[in-house]
């Protein structure tokens, strides 16, 4: 097994999506191929920091006016459906604002 | 070596019966599969459109659509795969707006020099991630990735951070299973080849910058 081989496996191996004898062989790779084992360590590493990074996490103030926005969207969907039956439905109900500046809701 | 595991699933019977019992009316149900993903649509939206008030745009609009086209859901996938279909589809037009000059499409397939094994390969400090403050790492993770095509963060984000199946995020996005890991390979390298000038074991060499 050449790096590019094992390069081009490293996705499944890490996912775990591969057979018991083709793992076998990247991990023969693994033992002497210095390279590739920093690569697939720290490739595994990139993933798991991603994914406890907390990044772009939805903060509570925010939350809460977005689930006001949206449930009041889906409201006026629901009384404009109810009243133009059996017509279509608008696309859209109305915009709220949802962040500070925006124009007021009333 | 290990490998990842992947995040623990919700209950699928139990999301179902949400998505029922909102199908029948009752906005109660809906809310609560509002509060259950509205966190994972808005850390979607942001990671695609890299925009505070386009995520906001697109949590708001993927929502209402999903709501909308309840009778539409033929439950073939889950919900939660349905939604993330939508909202990545809102994302993408929303960034198609703000690049006009350029194409923003999930078909992007981009090879660079960073998709081959690299020459010198330098580890990384035991706990790299530890070498910087909390705030500081986000700046980094948010700079690193905002560098990736928009077709290889989406299927990153999905994939990797939001813990979706290969086939769920195959299904989400309308590609292929060998495209979905086509692109999550690159991703991944990617961002470990741009993560090394921060992460990088520099004993003996200059610290922290």
């Amino acid at each position: 097994m050449t790096c590019s081989d094992f390069l081009k496996e490293l996705t499944d191996y890490l996912d775990d999506s591969m057979d018991a004898q083709t793992r076998a062989e990247l991990e023969d790779h693994l033992q002497w191929c210095h390279n590739c084992y920093v690569v697939c360590n720290t490739t595994k590493r990139t993933i798991e920091i991603y994914r406890d990074s907390r990044l772009y996490e939805l903060p509570d103030d925010l939350r809460g006016r977005l689930q006001t926005a949206i449930l009041a969207k889906c409201h006026s969907h629901k009384a404009s459906v109810a009243e133009t039956a059996p017509h279509d439905a608008s696309e859209a109900g109305p915009k709220l604002a949802t962040r500070p500046g925006d124009a007021p809701t009333k | 070596m290990g490998t990842i595991q992947p995040k623990v699933a919700e209950p699928v019977s139990e999301e179902l019966a949400l998505v029922h019992a909102a199908k029948a009316g009752d906005m109660g149900a809906f809310e609560e599969l509002v509060r259950r993903y509205d966190r994972n649509v808005f850390r979607i939206a942001q990671h695609i459109t890299q925009n505070r008030e386009d995520a906001e745009d697109v949590v708001q609009d993927a929502f209402l659509k999903a709501y909308q086209n309840l009778g539409n859901f033929q439950e073939q996938s889950k919900f939660y795969t349905w939604l993330v279909r939508i909202a990545v589809n809102e994302a993408l037009m929303r960034l198609r707006r703000r690049r006009p000059e350029r194409m923003v499409s999930l078909d992007e397939d981009i090879k660079t020099e960073e998709d081959s094994m690299p020459r010198e390969v330098a580890d990384w400090a035991p706990n790299p991630e530890q070498l910087y403050t909390q705030g500081e790492l986000r700046e980094i993770l948010g700079k690193t990735i905002q560098g990736l095509p928009p077709s290889f963060r989406t299927v990153f984000v999905l994939r990797d951070v939001e813990g979706l199946s290969t086939e769920e995020t195959a299904d989400a996005l309308d590609l292929s299973i060998p495209a979905v890991k086509s692109r999550l390979l690159r991703a991944r390298l990617q961002l470990r080849e741009r993560l090394n000038k921060y992460f990088r074991n520099r004993t003996g060499g200059d610290g922290k910058k």
